[in-house]
């Protein structure tokens, strides 16, 4: 067996049209894992998502998920994308948008099975009660969750989280952000997030993405790392969020 | 009505009784198609479809006039002039996003400009607005009978596939990711469009088509809430502006496919106006 190591990038490398987005990545994540992917805007948190998941392939280095390749291993790791990208005025309910988490290559018609797994996952993120309101009715986080609950109703090992908290108020993202702690008791999870300081107040570690990828432990967290994570010079706004328990200090 | 009843069932008018059945036929697979084309916003791609079709008769008409193969009817070039336009279409729509509406705006044309150019190089005369806007005088009882094995093809893979192509219309992303081999299933509703298309030409012609695919389900969505209900109002609505468009340009001796048009179309303009004004 593996070390432990759910996910291994070994000096993985990704261009498109000609720009590097990622360089020579090296990553490894632990089962039980609960990290948040942060970094400036193109650069390259989707695209390690995407490799994870093996939609696309590395020019160079090897991918590892449960010692195999993403592409043989994808019916282990439940996705939720950006919902942006979806036509909010397409005809189906939320019982219809959970059960295509229990689509298979074999299965032509959905189960009475299928549709315990999918009423199971309603639950979980807490939406019991809406399998028959239409998706479009939904508000954006309501739509979050349901999204969420279509990735888990796979039962996953491995979940990833492209922006869950995007165009959703504070509240919800509490919300968003406790369901994702309780599922973290038995599934690893890798979320994209714009706010660093929001997430870190839940995760336990932050994977920075700039061309090169680093993990760091939450309590690592700091102005100085922030810094440089996004190059150059950020204005930071002090707010109620916290880093760690042990704060972090400002300059 | 009862006029209309009288001149349906008058043994002197088969073309009219052809007619009426051909719009029951077609109103399945156009409803059914017709809703997947609508919520996968891909009207454009059906247009360029339909345009190449032309493309496809005019080599057949320029073939068994010119080269003698007297059994290449132009309902045979028709159906391969549309599969190859769906596979190309669906192919440039998939892998050139960048440049996707110019390469499948360039097909759209010069499908529709290489079907006149075989057409003038044909010697004889041939009526080309009963290709454009449709002419249902042409409808045979052959026509029918491939309708109605096009309805049974169509209606077989959407039961059989149905969860799938659900899922590649809202997500293909996704449904990748559960191993589900959504290029094929996305050419495969490309490809039964092309031949709804093709067997459709007949009522309303290639120019109208594409409104008779997309306005029935563009009504249907007013009230559906779920796919299979929107392609079931597709296909009644559809059965409704067929034949009532075929009854009324009977009526006043108007051509039939435009008349169908103006009537769906005025009809949804008028539905969107009443809903944006109740919202």
């Amino acid at each position: 067996m593996f070390n432990n190591h759910e996910i291994i990038l070994d000096n993985v490398s990704f261009a498109y049209k000609q720009r590097n987005i990622l360089e020579n990545v090296n990553l490894e994540v632990q089962k039980g894992e609960f990290a948040s992917i942060v970094g400036p805007n193109g650069g390259g948190k989707t695209t390690l998502l995407k490799l994870i998941l093996g939609l696309i392939k590395p020019d160079k280095g090897k991918i590892r998920i449960f010692d195999k390749e993403p592409d043989k291993i994808r019916h282990r790791i439940g996705y939720m994308p950006q919902y942006a990208h979806l036509d909010m005025n397409f005809p189906a309910n939320v019982m219809d948008v959970v059960l295509m988490g229990r689509l298979g290559k074999r299965n032509l018609w959905f189960t009475r099975k299928d549709r315990a797994k999918a009423l199971e996952a309603i639950d979980q993120v807490g939406m019991t009660g809406f399998t028959k309101t239409g998706f479009n009715e939904l508000s954006g986080g309501q739509k979050q969750r349901i999204l969420i609950a279509r990735a888990l109703c796979s039962s996953p090992d491995i979940l990833l989280l492209d922006e869950p908290t995007a165009n959703v108020d504070h509240e919800t993202e509490e919300n968003l952000f406790t369901i994702l702690q309780k599922l973290n008791a038995k599934i690893t999870i890798l979320l994209v997030s714009h706010d660093l300081g929001f997430v870190s107040k839940y995760v336990k570690s932050v994977i920075c993405v700039n061309l090169n990828v680093v993990i760091h432990p939450t309590t690592q967290v700091n102005g100085e790392l922030i810094k440089n994570i996004y190059h150059g010079d950020l204005k930071m706004v002090r707010h109620d969020h916290r880093c760690s328990d042990e704060g972090h200090i400002h300059d | 009505m009862i006029e209309l009843l009288d001149a349906i069932f008058d043994p002197d008018n088969l073309f009219l009784r052809y007619a009426f059945i051909m719009g029951g036929l077609a109103s399945i697979c156009f409803g059914i198609i017709g809703t997947f084309v609508t919520i996968k916003r891909i009207g454009y791609l059906a247009g360029a479809i339909s345009h190449c079709v032309f493309g496809g008769i005019g080599l057949a008409l320029f073939l068994q006039v010119n080269m003698g193969l007297t059994w290449f009817d132009p309902i045979f070039g028709a159906v391969l002039a549309a599969i190859i336009a769906a596979v190309i279409v669906g192919l440039v729509s998939l892998h050139a996003k960048e440049r996707e509406d110019t390469i499948i705006g360039t097909l759209w044309a010069v499908g529709m400009a290489s079907g006149i150019l075989l057409i003038d190089m044909t010697p004889g005369y041939f009526n080309l607005a009963s290709y454009l806007f449709g002419d249902i005088l042409l409808i045979s009882g052959r026509d029918l009978l491939y309708v109605a094995c096009l309805d049974v093809l169509v209606l077989g893979i959407f039961i059989l596939f149905f969860n799938r192509f659900f899922s590649v219309c809202f997500d293909d992303e996704f449904t990748s990711l559960r191993g589900i081999n959504t290029t094929f299933f996305y050419l495969l509703l490309l490809i039964l469009t092309a031949l709804t298309i093709v067997l459709l030409v007949r009522i309303v012609g290639i120019v109208l088509v594409i409104a008779l695919l997309t306005i029935p389900p563009a009504i249907a969505s007013f009230y559906a809430k779920r796919l299979w209900q929107m392609m079931t109002y597709s296909i009644f609505i559809c059965l409704f502006f067929t034949w009532a468009g075929l009854g009324l340009s009977y009526s006043l001796s108007l051509s039939s496919g435009p008349t169908i048009i103006v009537l769906s179309g005025t009809a949804y303009l008028i539905l969107l106006i009443i809903h944006r004004l109740l919202r």
